[in-house]
């Protein structure tokens, strides 16, 4: 399911869109994350505090959503752009990779509710793919 | 048997008495055609799925949107006994409508995405895991008598 040059000129737009609120939208996407599947603070446990309003999720939701903020512009090679963090997830933090779609699935819940209108179901899908092969190329060194 | 908190009973209860079937239905099976096009192999009657704008416009989809929200009721109506309540209609879904189970799960992620876009900043975090949660649940009873 690759990224056709529609689903990526899509992807840009409604980044665009997103602009400032980036940073608050990981940050929500985090803390529905923790909340709705609690098993991911398994990764997290070193943090003295997951509450949504933490420091903790708020600078980590702003690392996170600033990665794929990045990522954005390396869709024309997502496995080359991503190297150093797929290295980054394999060998030090070790995430299951089946947690990266949870994280795409409340990353997109933060976007319905944030952008209700620009959400459509063109550019959910578009996005859901975009998050799909940014997991994929996390994941590329892991073995 | 599955075990529901308070704020989860409040919650379920109060999102399907505010909810507009006709609306969200068709949106989130409409949504579901578009974000997940292999979910359309259900649907070869429903005529003009050709793309986004045709499948949003299409009206068996808007009317079977509906049917399948409504479908939810009975589970709202008996979140004791989800399992029991869906034996039929997971017969159903496996004898007779050859559903891959693996689709509830699409239709429900849909629908979530849906129901948070009209919340908004009322689909907390929490109110999430508790939909979710219920969703869960019917997908489960509804695969249940798959074998």
């Amino acid at each position: 399911m690759s990224l056709t040059a529609k689903d990526k000129a899509v992807v840009k737009a409604f980044w665009g869109k997103i602009g400032g609120k980036a940073d608050a939208i990981g940050q929500e996407a985090l803390a529905r994350m923790f909340i709705a599947y609690p098993q991911t603070k398994t990764y997290f446990a070193h943090w003295p505090d997951l509450s949504p309003g933490s420091e903790s999720v708020k600078k980590h939701g702003k690392t996170v959503i600033g990665a794929i903020t990045a990522a954005v512009e390396k869709m024309d090679d997502l496995i080359g752009g991503l190297s150093s963090l797929s290295d980054l997830h394999a060998f030090k933090l070790r995430v299951d990779p089946g947690n990266f779609k949870i994280l795409s699935h409340n990353i997109l819940v933060a976007l319905a509710v944030n952008f209700p209108g620009d959400f459509t179901p063109e550019v959910h899908v578009s996005v859901d793919k975009f998050l799909a092969a940014l997991s994929a190329a996390l994941a590329d060194k892991y073995r | 048997m599955v075990e529901w908190t308070e704020f989860e009973r409040a919650t379920i209860q109060d999102i399907f008495s505010k909810m507009d079937y006709e609306s969200v239905g068709h949106n989130a099976l409409a949504r579901c055609l578009v974000v997940y096009p292999w979910t359309q192999r259900y649907f070869g009657n429903f005529g003009n799925l050709y793309n986004a704008a045709a499948i949003m416009g299409n009206p068996l989809v808007a009317a079977h949107g509906t049917v399948v929200l409504h479908g939810l009721d009975k589970a709202v109506k008996n979140m004791d006994n989800i399992k029991a309540t869906y034996a039929e209609l997971s017969v159903l879904h496996s004898e007779k409508l050859h559903v891959d189970p693996d689709n509830f799960r699409l239709l429900a992620d849909c629908l979530t995405i849906v129901v948070a876009a009209r919340l908004g900043s009322g689909f907390t975090p929490d109110v999430q895991a508790a939909f979710q949660k219920f969703l869960a649940v019917v997908i489960s009873a509804l695969t249940k008598q798959y074998h």
